[in-house]
């Protein structure tokens, strides 16, 4: 009896250990190179590990094959579809299973600088000779810590104002009191576009969107949240108060917080029904890649695209985006920083706008450029590739934001990015929770804030 | 046997541990340790192991440099958990987890009774019923989540509809902070089918004729209720106390979902969905201060030992097991 269990027992252990040698099989095949095939002769001589990269689209892919190629035929290029995650990066860090390359936010590059975890990347940009004035200074500001450059810049969106003419021209409101400039006309518009229909809020007239662009509404003064070294909090002086003060009271004339968010947290940005399309808001600041989505889903749309403007009247945009770093201890630093010179370059970026320009020609869709950290290549994906799409909209949001960038600033990079944005953004939600006063919530943001950078730097 | 015959004392009975070792002269023995031994491996190797290192690590400024193997792990003494005391979100989120948990179990608790009741006197539906109220508990956490937003918004959401029909103007469940915990708990009970299928289980454990008896004495139906159902099932009550107090203690998944992770913006993340978990996870993972994660885990196993205790000791003088003491 007893013999008969322990065989069992060894029958059932031998399945669960087949099971699990043929699931690493398959789970090795399943993160299978990609990109480039292996050489004509079958063999690859290096190999580039790269891990962040994850959802492709064609510009991505037609850039990913561009830098694959740029490295030579003898190079193999591993790069499985994985989106960066801290806690993935982590557990590699651990296992000794160094990537060459990672590809993640431009706002999580100082965290890991400031810990050693990236490579400080003057050595790279001097023996692959890349010109780093291509980049977009605010772009390259977002990953310098203590002097050097730890990612290089890809992608970059920025914030321009987005203006429904529709709900302004119902509300009888004017386009020239849709603006940042002056918060006294801009609130009373915000008044006028906003719509309440029996206790419940149908429109919202100005979303100042809040916590996210809170550093934008700082900058109006022509104050930052962190000095430029990183290094010191200034999240309580009395400009970072009186901004959040007055964004607060903008939600506050929808009837608060909660009415306010219960009713944006139902819309779809991304599809027909978009509350641009439906009227369901007067204007907002938001990000660049908006106005591809529009153009595609509901280029009906009467829009109109202004500068975000700081008190003087100036263009002011906050950029964000991402970025390429490489990891200490990342085996093959040679490849690695060819490959994200290749994917960031002039070229890289002309290619794959003239592709897609051709694509969304194929298929009657609107190309509405490329808005990348890289100075050079957008002046030549607007100048050689773009055409007008004949919609006036969007002609001169494109304008618009092809001139934008000049004008883009980012948060400086922190030793304790993570925290320090979570500080201001709990403490704004306090605020508009009704929890804190504006003073006494960037009061304990600051002491949080700073506590966290101390301990990092 | 020799000193025995020498000595002439009579041999007194075999210790304790001289019965375990002598045991293993049997071959069941071993067999029993052999399939035992998955689980032992398993305890030690992924629960014991990591619980002592992150004890050692809570003594550490363990961070991302020591675990890339780029600086060396250095003590930092007790720094950690002195800082526990001075963190003012700990106390939040211990707060938040408190009072999410002293809603939830009760709450969870009598729902799943009430329907546990219902299932075990309809007869043949029962089976249908049954499925129907578990449903809920093989939803993934996430999806539940997210529904969560959706049902409850506050303008939109199917839940302050429904209750429009009757008269009621709903609150703002998933932005008002008042509201937050509440609308989470309604969440947990509606999973509450795992709780339920246990008392059910205890409700068929109980002898008929207990309630033949009961009534025959002329006891209605609440005393034999109180003095027959609730004695009897106590065993199956007090182990769901203490696994849902744990597992309140050890909220995450949904309040993440929807106030910190995917399901929201990153940017919402109001102080009332703060619990214990999610702040030790933030710590951990998104600000990379590991060793003060491993005190604050320190810090929720001790808080748990202590509770859990406290309900053992309490319950012994309310839990019945047949055949043992009251």
């Amino acid at each position: 009896m007893s013999g008969r269990w322990i065989r069992l027992a060894g029958f059932v252990g031998t399945i669960a250990l087949s099971v699990a040698i043929m699931a690493g099989l398959a789970s090795a095949q399943s993160d299978a190179t990609v990109g480039k095939a292996p050489a004509a002769t079958g063999v690859a001589s290096r190999t580039l590990n790269i891990y962040g990269m994850g959802g492709r689209d064609d510009v991505a892919q037609g850039r990913l094959d561009f830098a694959t190629d740029a490295l030579g035929s003898t190079v193999e290029v591993s790069n499985p579809v994985n989106g960066f995650n801290d806690q993935a990066f982590l557990a590699r860090l651990a296992a000794g299973d160094v990537p060459d390359l990672v590809y993640l936010s431009r706002n999580s590059v100082g965290t890991y600088a400031a810990r050693n975890a990236f490579l400080p990347l003057a050595n790279c940009i001097r023996s692959q000779s890349i010109d780093t004035k291509q980049y977009r200074a605010a772009a390259l500001g977002e990953v310098r810590y203590k002097g050097q450059i730890y990612a290089l810049p890809e992608f970059t969106n920025q914030i321009t104002l987005l203006v429904n003419q529709d709900v302004a021209r119902a509300a009888g409101v004017a386009m020239a009191d849709i603006q940042t400039t002056n918060w006294k006309r801009l609130r009373a518009a915000n008044k006028k576009l906003l719509k309440i229909e029996d206790g419940r809020l149908t429109r919202i007239g100005f979303d100042p969107k809040i916590p996210e662009f809170f550093p934008l509404w700082v900058k109006w003064f022509g104050k930052d949240l962190i000095s430029k070294d990183g290094l010191k909090a200034q999240l309580n002086t009395r400009e970072a108060v009186a901004a959040l003060a007055y964004t607060v009271s903008l939600i506050n004339d929808h009837g608060g917080w909660n009415r306010f968010k219960a009713y944006r947290d139902t819309f779809d940005f991304f599809g027909r029904g978009n509350p641009f399309a439906r009227n369901q808001i007067g204007a907002m600041p938001f990000e660049s890649f908006i106005y591809n989505v529009f153009a595609d889903n509901s280029p009906q749309i009467d829009l109109v695209a202004k500068y975000f403007t700081n008190r003087k009247g100036g263009p002011i945009t906050l950029f964000s985006g991402s970025g390429w770093a490489i990891p200490r201890g990342a085996r093959d630093q040679d490849l690695a920083c060819q490959f994200m010179k290749a994917m960031t370059s002039v070229e890289a970026w002309k290619k794959v706008g003239k592709a897609r320009f051709d694509l969304r020609k194929r298929q009657g869709r609107a190309f509405t450029g490329l808005y990348t950290a890289n100075t050079r290549a957008d002046v030549a994906v607007f100048e050689d590739i773009y055409q007008p799409i004949g919609k006036k909209a969007f002609d001169d949001a494109v304008t618009l934001l092809v001139r934008a960038p000049r004008y883009g600033f980012a948060i400086p990079l922190s030793p304790a990015s993570a925290e320090f944005r979570q500080a201001w953004i709990d403490a704004i939600n306090r605020v508009l929770n009704g929890q804190q006063s504006p003073r006494a919530a960037l009061d304990q943001a600051q002491r949080e804030a700073q506590t966290a950078i101390d301990k990092a730097k | 046997m020799a000193s025995v015959a020498t000595s002439g004392t009579a041999p007194g009975p075999p210790s304790r541990a001289r019965r375990w070792f002598s045991g293993f002269r049997e071959r069941e023995t071993w067999t029993a340790y052999a399939f035992l031994a998955p689980w032992f491996l398993g305890f030690i190797f992924l629960t014991a192991g990591p619980m002592i290192a992150s004890a050692y690590l809570s003594f550490t400024n363990y961070g991302i440099e020591q675990i890339a193997g780029f600086s060396p792990t250095e003590s930092v003494g007790t720094e950690h958990y002195r800082q526990l005391f001075n963190d003012d979100k700990i106390r939040l989120a211990l707060k938040n987890t408190f009072v999410f948990t002293l809603m939830m179990v009760p709450a969870t608790m009598v729902v799943a009774l009430v329907l546990a009741m219902i299932l075990s006197r309809i007869g043949r539906a029962a089976g249908i019923f049954r499925t129907i109220f578990y449903i809920p508990q093989i939803t993934p956490p996430v999806a539940a989540a997210v529904l969560l937003l959706v049902l409850f918004n506050g303008q939109v959401g199917l839940v302050n509809r429904a209750l429009e029909l009757v008269g009621i103007q709903g609150p703002f469940w998933t932005t008002d902070p008042s509201w937050i915990k509440p609308s989470l708990v309604i969440l947990s009970v509606w999973s509450v089918g795992g709780t339920m299928v246990i008392y059910l289980a205890a409700l068929h454990g109980v002898p008929q004729q207990l309630y033949e008896a009961a009534a025959i004495d002329g006891a209605s139906a609440w005393r034999r209720f109180r003095d027959v159902t609730i004695p009897m099932i106590s065993p199956a009550l007090f182990f769901t106390f203490i696994i849902l107090t744990l597992a309140g203690l050890n909220s995450f998944t949904e309040a993440y979902t929807a106030y910190f992770g995917a399901g929201s913006t990153g940017a919402d993340s109001p102080d009332a969905a703060l619990f214990y978990a999610i702040y030790l996870f933030r710590q951990a993972f998104e600000f990379f201060n590991l060793g003060f994660a491993s005190a604050m885990a320190w810090l929720l196993f001790l808080i748990s030992i202590t509770i859990t205790l406290i309900q053992v000791t309490v319950s012994r003088r309310f839990v019945f097991y047949q055949g043992g003491q009251k």
